[in-house]
């Protein structure tokens, strides 16, 4: 994945140049409340993140995102259109107008974000690349990994990654590089390898995919920074502050324990911070240039942060990733939203 | 007295000579080195053919809804089962999946009348189908008329849109090469020989992928704000200019075999350009053609798996996708197997039909 991420600025950079900062303002918010539905870009195929179910309805963490921004616009989560876009053409289609938004797990970088164009809305997963070992090894961190082989998917950066992390804990290793997933986790099942690296969230997919899933483990260290979030175009500040603010809605909406099921009720209850998030007092949705049950919209049909996490990739879905990174700033994590007020 | 000369009834030939004994002397063990093949294979059947035949049907699993189904640890069908629809039909809504049944049940009934030798009027309906039944299918798959909800481009995908990928491009880039290959031979017009010289040659000298690709991300980036084609419009577009330049070439080769006495028996007669090559020149030359033609029909129906580069979810892509469904986990052998028996149908059937064309039209040139 990270190969492209790469390759694609160099190819998007120079040509993106041109449209970068063209007449923008204002004018996505209006255009998809004209038009009546969100265009989200999302990758074409990613556990957890966007994939199809049985139906070949869309569901994952970065599909909510858009769900969530429909949710607070039109009062209907389902007013979503899907473009499936690979790693290469996500920045040209957000720029040309091809899609809204683009919450595609992509890393939120400085180059990204000043050079192309685009601003990020927010952080809706907290990734960064990890190990995984089988549990023969008896290995409880990396640290202990000094002279392994490591499996790893082709892509620049997770390789640097590694070698980076290998130098500076002064510690050998030999790289074994494969190109599809399928590839990479074979060769871990059939021992060529001590260790598999990629991006967690990816690790606990790979682990599935195992004969054993059991076998393995996950280890809890994090070699790098993979921030993920929603991506708008750069200059349309209402639609900017919608997608950041969906986002933000269900990060409070956790806080204070407003749930998908509980929300209705909720809208009664006497806590001033619960009611300003529902919008019952306080502030109002016109600031947003939305309905005042915004947030209420947005909990009742996608629910709160933790809701969707656990929903996607966390305990409800095949995938079990615990929250880590992503709790609550009060729980451990470094989940963390403005209030609103 | 007359005697009846009755000879003896003939003596059965040698039975080591005939029948099943006598095939197997003849095929597989007429010589030493034969003999050693044959072992040899046999035992390389024996060793791979077992397993695989417990893994795909013996040990599968071929009934239920989950991976929990799964529990043999041979194949799991279940998986492709379950996501059948989605590999057929994409992200086409279920309730208006009828409609592409119609149009492979009315298509199939158009052609099946092509295939028998003594039916009337195929001219006409080869016509039929060629320029009026896309337009019947266009309106069926794209819907917005006559009450039928629109459904757009971005949600036709699956098998449906490999075929349609794949017909479009074989129909629409067969003529445009027949033009090409005329237009090259073409020594008396020098510009329009140049430039089908320079049409072909660049469009063979790019990669599909890398039309597909700057379709898809330059192109949007060089046109106006707000204005965007249909990405697989886009697609269609390259993928038949891209075919168009190498069916040139393999009816150029055709043209050239035809001997020069065939072109100047056309002219004495005083055929017209047009009559002598429709007449008189292409008949002959399509015919011998034909194999290298279906050759870069299934290229083509291969190559349309390389619209995933540009976000189009053809059945490979819907299959990759469905790998990625948190529920279907590690079931990557199964999809890609069910993919590739797909796409063994369909290409092998266009060989097949090929061969049969070649051998009813053999006329002149047997070998």
């Amino acid at each position: 994945m990270k190969i492209l991420r790469i390759s694609v600025l160099t190819a998007v950079a120079t040509a993106g140049m041109a449209l970068v900062g063209s007449a923008h303002a204002g004018t996505t918010f209006d255009a998809v409340k004209k038009k009546g539905f969100v265009q989200c870009g999302v990758s074409t195929g990613l556990p957890g993140f966007s994939a199809t179910d049985d139906k070949g309805a869309w569901k994952g963490i970065d599909v909510d995102a858009c769900r969530a921004v429909a949710a607070a616009l039109f009062g209907d989560a389902n007013k979503v259109k899907y473009t499936p876009l690979n790693a290469k053409e996500r920045f040209t289609a957000l720029q040309s107008g091809e899609v809204d938004m683009l919450p595609r797990n992509t890393t939120w970088t400085y180059t990204r974000d000043t050079s192309l164009g685009l601003n990020f809305a927010g952080v809706n997963y907290y990734d960064g690349q990890g190990f995984m070992v089988t549990k023969k090894l008896g290995v409880k961190s990396a640290k202990e990994l000094s002279g392994a082989q490591v499996c790893i998917q082709a892509g620049t950066t997770t390789e640097l990654n590694l070698a980076d992390y290998f130098r500076a804990n002064k510690m050998e290793y030999k790289a074994i590089t494969y190109d599809s997933s399928d590839e990479t986790v074979k060769a871990f099942e059939s021992g060529r390898c001590d260790m598999l690296t990629s991006d967690q969230s990816q690790l606990y997919a790979l682990r599935i995919k195992l004969a054993d899933p059991s076998s393995a483990i996950v280890l809890p260290e994090i070699i790098s920074k993979e921030p993920l979030g929603p991506v708008v175009r750069q200059g349309d500040d209402e639609w900017f502050n919608l997608v950041r603010w969906s986002l933000f809605a269900q990060l409070n909406a956790e806080e204070a324990g407003i749930t998908m099921k509980n929300v209705d009720e909720m809208m009664k209850s006497a806590d001033p911070n619960v009611r300003r998030i529902l919008g019952v007092e306080g502030v109002k949705g016109e600031f947003l240039g939305v309905d005042d049950k915004w947030a209420y919209n947005i909990i009742k049909q996608v629910g709160n942060y933790g809701e969707m996490f656990e929903r996607n990739v966390g305990q409800g879905s095949a995938l079990k990733i615990s929250r880590g990174q992503n709790a609550l700033w009060n729980k451990g994590g470094i989940q963390y939203a403005p209030p609103i007020r | 007295m007359s005697h009846n000369f009755v000879p003896l009834p003939d003596q059965p030939p040698p039975t080591a000579s005939v029948g099943a004994i006598g095939w197997l002397r003849r095929n597989l063990f007429s010589s030493i080195g034969n003999t050693l093949l044959t072992l040899l294979s046999i035992y390389v059947l024996a060793v791979s053919l077992p397993p695989v035949i417990n893994w795909a049907f013996i040990d599968a699993d071929w009934v239920g809804v989950s991976r929990d189904a799964c529990t043999s640890g041979g194949a799991c069908w279940v998986f492709v089962s379950a996501r059948f629809e989605t590999f057929m039909y994409g992200f086409f809504p279920a309730e208006e999946t009828w409609r592409i049944n119609l149009i492979y049940g009315s298509l199939f009934l158009c052609m099946a009348p092509l295939f028998f030798d003594k039916f009337p009027y195929k001219v006409q309906l080869g016509a039929f189908v060629i320029f009026v039944f896309p337009i019947f299918g266009f309106i069926l798959m794209f819907g917005g008329v006559f009450g039928l909800t629109p459904v757009e481009t971005s949600q036709w995908g699956g098998m449906t849109l490999t075929l349609l990928l794949a017909s479009v491009g074989c129909v629409a880039a067969l003529p445009l090469g027949i033009l090409l290959a005329l237009g090259r031979q073409a020594t008396n017009m020098p510009a329009v020989k140049s430039m089908c010289v320079l049409f072909i040659e660049f469009w063979r000298g790019v990669p599909l992928i890398t039309v597909l690709f700057m379709s898809s991300v330059m192109l949007p980036l060089f046109l106006p704000e707000g204005v965007s084609f249909d990405k697989l419009l886009r697609a269609l577009i390259g993928i038949t200019l891209f075919q168009s330049a190498y069916m040139a070439e393999v009816v150029r080769g055709g043209l050239q075999a035809i001997p020069k006495g065939q072109y100047e028996a056309a002219d004495a007669l005083g055929l017209s350009y047009w009559k002598k090559m429709g007449l008189i020149v292409l008949p002959q030359a399509m015919k011998i053609v034909i194999p290298g033609i279906v050759n870069t029909f299934i290229a083509l129906f291969k190559d349309t798996t390389l619209v995933i580069i540009v976000g189009l979810l053809e059945i490979l892509g819907m299959v990759q996708n469905a790998l990625n469904d948190p529920n279907w986990l590690g079931y990557s052998t199964e999809g890609y197997v069910f993919t590739a028996f797909m796409f063994w149908i369909f290409c092998f059937s266009m060989s097949r039909y090929s061969q049969a064309l070649e051998r009813k039209l053999h006329t002149g040139h047997k070998r």
